[in-house]
């Protein structure tokens, strides 16, 4: 009676019986799971062809990790081929601490106005303005970095101009709408409470916001410093047009330097896919992304600081 | 006295700071404007560039450009909106969602050069696309997804809880009630987002060099027939963007002009970009009032 194939019809006629509403559902359903599954798919393989590609030369051994780390020297056409990437790893650092340092001060005062000086000319004025500077493509910052700031320097310091301030400083205006727009939210949704308690205690408003709204927010501004120096870090463009590429580690601010990402954009092309030199470029690109992985983990760890 | 003399002077110094902030930007667009204007003319915008001699102009890029967008549009809004609509109806608080999030979040800070060398080594070499619009386009998708999947999440997650569950009390199904109540409801926001999702990818360069490439081969504006090399619209061919041009004629120009190039290609981009950025902020409003009847 119950024959298999009889039961196999009855569950064929249950499926096209299925009430349309159920089976609309799934049709959603099966859609937004397979946009999220992409966007899984798509980092792992990020992570998968950049790590194999940049793996490479130290897997075949023919170049060892410490030595890429610690070396000083970028000669890839010497005999033999020198492979040290500390000047890189020195320029990108020193550009996107610095340039951090110039915008943190200027992004707490920009939210600090926005919130708690004058927050109708803030909003109408002042956000829209840093959105856009948000907009503004990084080659544009590039031209106006190798057009105003490199001759402004050249002209006021010794040296060509081009390096590592002049990096900082297209860099630090390119980040100051990150750290901005972090610092403003964390401003926006301190209690109120706290604020006019502490101006019935006859503090003036620059005590209460040293004092007391800049400890409570400090995690979040942190975060906001941290992700505009992983911004920095990854710039590639603005900061190849301003730095001058010299491989070497900068002993001075206004001396040329090169970053990963320049190095990376300027030898990619003109290298032969498959060769030595090509492949460590992939394992620059693999520091990127390892670099990357830890900002975000130190992100996480400022935010849940700053959720308690 | 001493404590309200700070208070002046920091006051004072704060909103000196928001005036340099100003005073920063409308520097910025001032000059650019200045220096860029006077080369913008309608032979600038149409005509092909030029290695060595004076007059080249930006046609081709600029087309590129805005085609390249077209199609990086055309795949980045459908998958973004769903795994938006995932995030902010299906996601369930646990584990899972939790690294869906920092798989958004990791993906939104890969530094976009990242991401254009994945492009060479997945588009470009192992699917054999070269250097074309394709590759550069789904680079960008890439580059754009957690935007548009941030976008979205708000956008759904700013529609009143009434207007969800009226939908559910009538007896729709899920999917049926974000289709037609939520999403329509959501719209202006998605909408504004995109746009200014849009201008972002216009002036994006890093994430391009290696997948679209740095050259164009010679257009034949009047070919619009897809498959063939030199139309316009083959999406499998070579295409320098302007962002990218700007770029190339500032660190290798050649051209006796280069630098009036670059200033009047920069004068563009950056007149696109305030476009988009007030077109988003424009068309938000009016399709707010429309959908909201209110004046």
């Amino acid at each position: 009676m119950n024959s298999p194939v009889k039961r196999e019809n009855a569950a064929a006629d249950r499926v096209s019986h299925f009430p349309k509403h159920i089976r609309e559902e799934w049709v959603g359903r099966v859609y937004v799971y397979a946009c999220v599954a992409l966007l899984v798919v798509t980092i792992f393989s990020i992570v998968w062809f950049i790590a194999s590609k940049g793996l490479t030369p130290f897997v075949s051994g023919a170049i060892r990790i410490q030595d890429l780390l610690t070396g000083r020297v970028w000669k890839p056409e010497g005999e033999p081929p020198l492979f040290g990437a500390l000047p890189f790893l020195a320029g990108s650092a020193y550009v996107s601490f610095i340039a951090a340092a110039i915008a943190a001060p200027f992004g707490f005062c920009a939210a600090v106005f926005m919130t708690q000086i004058a927050p109708k000319v803030g909003r109408r004025v002042l956000q829209p303005a840093i959105e856009l500077l948000a907009g503004i493509p990084s080659v544009v910052y590039g031209f106006v970095g190798l057009s105003v700031i490199v001759p402004f320097l050249r002209d006021t310091f010794p040296g060509q101009g081009f390096g590592i301030l002049a990096g900082s400083l297209v860099l630090s205006i390119m980040i100051l709408p990150t750290v901005t727009s972090i610092a403003t939210d964390a401003l926006s949704t301190l209690p109120a409470g706290l604020k006019e308690g502490s101006f019935a205690l006859g503090a003036t408003r620059w005590q209460t916001i040293y004092r007391l709204i800049l400890p409570t927010t400090l995690p979040s501004l942190l975060t906001g410093i941290v992700l505009g120096i992983s911004r920095a870090f990854g710039e590639a463009l603005a900061v190849q047009m301003v730095i001058g590429n010299a491989p070497h580690v900068p002993t001075s601010l206004l001396q040329s330097a090169a970053t990963l990402t320049s190095i990376i954009t300027l030898e990619m092309g003109n290298t032969v896919g498959g060769s030595l030199h090509n492949n460590t470029l992939w394992s620059l690109a693999l520091i990127l992304l390892v670099m990357t992985f830890l900002f975000v983990f130190i992100v996480r760890l400022l935010e849940r600081r700053a959720k308690r | 006295m001493k404590p309200k003399i700070t208070d002046r002077i920091a006051t004072g110094v704060i909103i000196g700071i928001a005036g340099i902030i100003m005073a920063i930007l409308a520097g910025l667009i001032v000059y650019l404007l200045y220096r860029g204007l006077s080369h913008i003319s309608w032979h600038f915008l149409t005509s092909p560039p030029q290695s060595f001699k004076v007059g080249g102009g930006i046609g081709p890029q600029l087309f590129n450009s805005l085609y390249l967008l077209v199609l990086t549009m055309i795949i980045t809004v459908p998958l973004g909106v769903g795994a938006g609509i995932y995030m902010s109806e299906y996601a369930k608080a646990n584990k899972l969602t939790g690294f869906i999030r920092l798989v958004v979040e990791v993906l939104s800070s890969f530094p976009s050069i990242v991401i254009g060398l994945f492009g060479l080594l997945v588009f470009v070499n192992l699917f054999h696309m070269k250097y074309s619009l394709a590759a550069g386009a789904l680079a960008l998708t890439v580059f754009n997804l957690p935007l548009m999947v941030r976008i979205t999440e708000q956008a759904l997650r700013g529609v009143p809880r009434e207007q969800k569950e009226a939908g559910l009390a009538l007896g729709l199904s899920k999917w049926k009630t974000i289709q037609s109540i939520m999403l329509p409801m959501a719209f202006p926001a998605i909408m504004t987002g995109t746009i200014l999702a849009a201008g972002r990818v216009f002036g994006e360069a890093a994430a391009l060099l290696f997948t679209a490439g740095m050259t164009t081969p010679k257009l034949d504006f009047t070919n619009w027939n897809p498959a063939d090399p030199h139309s316009p619209l083959n999406p499998f061919r070579p295409a320098e963007t302007l962002a990218v041009h700007i770029w190339k004629i500032n660190s290798e120009g050649r051209a006796p002009d280069a630098p009036e190039i670059a200033a009047g290609a920069s004068a563009v981009l950056i007149i696109i970009v305030l476009l988009f950025n007030f077109g988003a902020r424009m068309l938000g409003r009016a399709i707010y009032r429309k959908f909201t009847a209110t004046k």
